[in-house]
């Protein structure tokens, strides 16, 4: 079957590529593209390991279709530290051990960067409540929200 | 796993998704995809077109009007919770998007998809029948309006023909100062709802009910309205004991079991989620009352 040539932005580069119509997103990234930062959990929407950034948007890369990505702009985790620089959220992961297996992480990281930038200081209750779509097996959720908290403490100081 | 293979086609507006739908054989149209692709993925679903409806901008947004406000297809569900002004005049509708799936899957799911998949505990739908919502459909020979009432015909399938677009949810507005709640029981957060119930209630000048709705989900094929409930409540001055005995009858006998749990243990969750339910809505329609005097 014919592959779709597939124009779009991802980590704010300019990138064509050519998928299978049955690729997800998912598939894409980590398959053709070589970004396998993002991770399949369930390939149905349950886990949120594979979050991106869909023009501003959070979404699960493993319920849409790469040939979606059209004139789109998708952002992964490997577009979160600047270079050698890691992202406070990703410091702060490390200060607290926030991750354990760290499947979860770059979804989880993706998911509160998405957070803070839109509500700079966020009560626990809505830290958890924005974060739900996001499964953990390992830490129990309770050094994520910790550090999430101290990064949008720490961002707000700065 | 994986999706099998399959066709994939843009449709760039309505005419065209229309076109392709009559003449493709097998296809499927794709939405959010926050059921679908989860379904391709399982192979629950396998089609040979998926004819993508995302491009469709005419299918998208809200438009408020007096009585009603009109969704198109494509909106996204999130928007429910960003749109002031359905807050403002159908908060209902805020408090219940609340419960649909996560940030991810509200950010993608649309409200056509959810209306058009039709799981029994789909938020959307139980608005729909909670405001007496009139549904769009464009097929070949023009379109057509399906009230919310006839359009679930059994699980999981609604009054939709296979060369039809669901392209509009009209749902009804109620007066200014109604009480309202929306509330869930689920294990997780962002499951499927073992129960959920909606209820819009007013009050007269006297603070008697003079109009309520009452909803379940979750429960039947498809939303299960309760005019037994509602009809017990008209004209009468609400107190603790009319409450109860409306969540008694709550207990309808077309609430069903499944694999996880039984029937008996739905109803009751319904009787008291019920009673609770039209507690709140109705201490929020007061509340509403007393908020007017004083603006008096
Ligand atoms: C983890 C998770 C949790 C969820 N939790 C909830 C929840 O709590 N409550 C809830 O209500 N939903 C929940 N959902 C489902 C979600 O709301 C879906 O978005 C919704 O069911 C389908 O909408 P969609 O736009 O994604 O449609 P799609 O998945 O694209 O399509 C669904 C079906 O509808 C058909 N269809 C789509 N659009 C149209 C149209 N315009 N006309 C005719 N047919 C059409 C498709 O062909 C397909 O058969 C959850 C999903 C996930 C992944
Ligand atoms: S892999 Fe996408 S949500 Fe689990
Ligand atoms: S660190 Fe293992 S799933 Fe979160």
């Amino acid at each position: 079957m014919a592959k779709n040539h597939v124009t779009t932005t991802i980590n704010g580069e300019p990138v064509e590529f050519l998928c299978e119509t049955h690729e997800t997103m998912l598939d894409v990234l980590r398959n053709d593209l070589g970004l396998t930062g993002s991770k399949e959990g369930c390939g149905s929407g349950d886990c949120g390991a594979c979050s991106v950034m869909v023009d501003g948007r959070l979404a699960c890369a493993c319920l849409m279709l790469g040939a979606e990505a059209e004139g789109r702009s998708i952002e992964t985790i490997e577009g979160m530290a600047a270079g050698e620089e890691l992202h406070p959220l990703q410091k702060n992961f490390v200060k607290e051990a926030a991750l354990q297996c760290g499947i979860c992480t770059p979804g989880v990281l993706v998911a509160a960067k998405a957070l803070l930038e839109r509500n700079p200081d966020p009560t626990e209750t809505e830290v958890r409540y924005w974060l739900a779509g996001n499964l953990c097996r390992c830490t129990g959720y309770d050094k994520i929200i910790r550090a999430v908290m101290d990064t949008a403490a720490e961002m707000r100081a700065n | 796993m994986k999706a099998a293979a399959f066709r994939y086609h843009r449709a760039d507006s309505l005419a065209e998704a229309g076109e392709m739908l009559t003449s493709l054989d097998n296809a499927r149209l794709l939405s959010g995809g926050q059921s679908l692709m989860a379904m391709m993925n399982l192979r629950y679903v396998i089609v040979d077109h998926l004819i993508d409806l995302n491009p469709v901008s005419e299918l998208a947004g809200i438009s408020h009007h007096d009585d009603h406000f009109q969704v198109g297809a494509m909106t996204r569900q999130r928007c429910f919770l960003d749109d002031d002004a359905v807050a403002a005049h159908s908060p209902i509708f805020r408090e219940a998007l609340g419960y649909v799936g996560h940030l991810q899957t509200r950010n993608r799911g649309t409200v056509g998809g959810s209306l058009a998949h039709m799981d029994p505990a789909a938020e959307l739908l139980g608005l729909a029948a909670l405001t007496d919502a009139d549904i769009t459909l464009s097929g070949p020979n023009g379109s057509r309006q399906v009230a919310i009432a006839e359009f679930p015909q059994a699980y999981m399938t609604p009054d939709i023909k296979v060369d039809e677009i669901l392209t509009a949810v009209r749902f009804n507005r109620w007066p200014a100062g109604h009480g309202w709640d929306f509330r869930e029981f689920a294990q997780r957060h962002g499951d499927f709802a073992v129960v959920g119930v909606g209820c819009l209630l007013t009050l007269d000048a006297a603070g008697a009910i003079d109009r309520a709705a009452v909803v379940l989900i979750g429960v039947a094929d498809g939303p299960l309205r309760l005019p037994a409930v509602e009809a017990m409540l008209l004209g009468m001055l609400p107190n603790a004991d009319l409450f109860r005995a409306a969540g008694e009858a709550a207990r309808h006998p077309e609430i069903t079991g499944d694999a996880l749990v039984t029937a008996d243990y739905r109803r009751q969750l319904a009787a008291v989620m019920v009673r609770r339910s039209l507690t709140n809505a109705h201490q929020r329609a007061v509340q509403a009352m007393n908020q007017e005097h004083h603006h008096v």
